[in-house]
């Protein structure tokens, strides 16, 4: 919607299939666990590779749908990540209690550590 | 091997009526008018990124918020039920590397880093009010920064 607007998008993803479907316009594959797209927590070296090869991306991509590869690997010594069965695990990883309406998420606002305590 | 995520998010949705995914059959494009160190960049993630006290993200909560271009990392809070965020929380830079493009555009490998980024909450069951309601008005606000290119970063 936006490239039809006129503004050029480039997209990450690490669902492959998600993305085949989808066809945005250009798009740029990383294979590594969800919560990872652009790398490993203060890995500030493998962040700054992974960001600036998929901006290279913009200029690299000619045909609309084209969907680059990085060959970065998440753990070359263990892809036991990959048989992760998120439908089971599910509930255990998630935050303890998501927001279930927008009042809710007024509520978890004003309990965050950013909040002014009321005078 | 890419895992698949359609069948793992069938079973996520298992209790909703059959779900219909969206493909597409053509491809919209509009190509780069200069080179990206010259262009300035919107960055948006799915990752449901809030800045400080604003209202955190629920579920099918099509809304988003702005991130100013100089939030710290401390001043960032993730809410998605979607994924694992503990690393996200630790160093948000994993799935919305705002850090990361300040200093490439300190370095000038992009022209300038939109003001503000740009956070929603992937988690959105219904693909038609991402369609209707949160596409239209990013669009609108990006074409109104002038943006020249447009980063998404899921989480």
């Amino acid at each position: 919607m936006v490239e039809e607007a006129g503004i050029p998008t480039l997209c990450m993803t690490s669902a492959l299939d998600i993305t085949q479907a989808v066809k945005p316009p250009r798009a740029v594959f990383l294979n590594f666990p969800l919560g990872h797209q652009t790398g490993k927590p203060n890995n500030r070296e493998l962040q700054r590779a992974i960001v600036r090869d998929a901006l290279r991306a913009f200029e690299t991509i000619r045909t609309p749908g084209e969907i680059i590869k990085l060959p970065y690997v998440w753990d070359p010594n263990d892809s036991s990540w990959e048989q992760f069965d998120y439908t089971k695990e599910w509930a255990k990883n998630m935050p303890p209690r998501p927001a279930r309406d927008e009042a809710d998420g007024m509520e978890a606002a004003r309990r965050s550590r950013f909040s002014k305590p009321r005078p | 091997m890419p895992i698949d995520y359609i069948p793992r998010t069938r079973e996520l949705y298992g209790d909703y009526a059959p779900y219909r995914w969206v493909v597409n059959e053509t491809v919209p494009w509009t190509p780069l008018q200069k080179p990206l160190s010259q262009c300035r960049i919107a960055l948006i993630s799915s990752g449901g990124i809030v800045y400080r006290d604003q209202p955190r993200f629920h579920r099918e909560d099509a809304s988003y918020r702005r991130i100013p271009k100089q939030a710290r990392p401390e001043e960032l809070d993730v809410w998605h039920f979607g994924y694992p965020t503990a690393d996200a929380k630790k160093d948000p830079n994993c799935v919305f590397p705002l850090e990361r493009l300040r200093e490439f555009e300190r370095e000038g490998v992009i022209g300038e880093l939109c003001d503000p980024a740009f956070s929603f909450m992937g988690g959105i069951y219904s693909s038609r009010k991402v369609r209707e309601e949160l596409a239209p008005q990013i669009a609108d606000e990006l074409k109104r920064a002038h943006v020249d290119a447009f980063y998404l970063v899921p989480a």
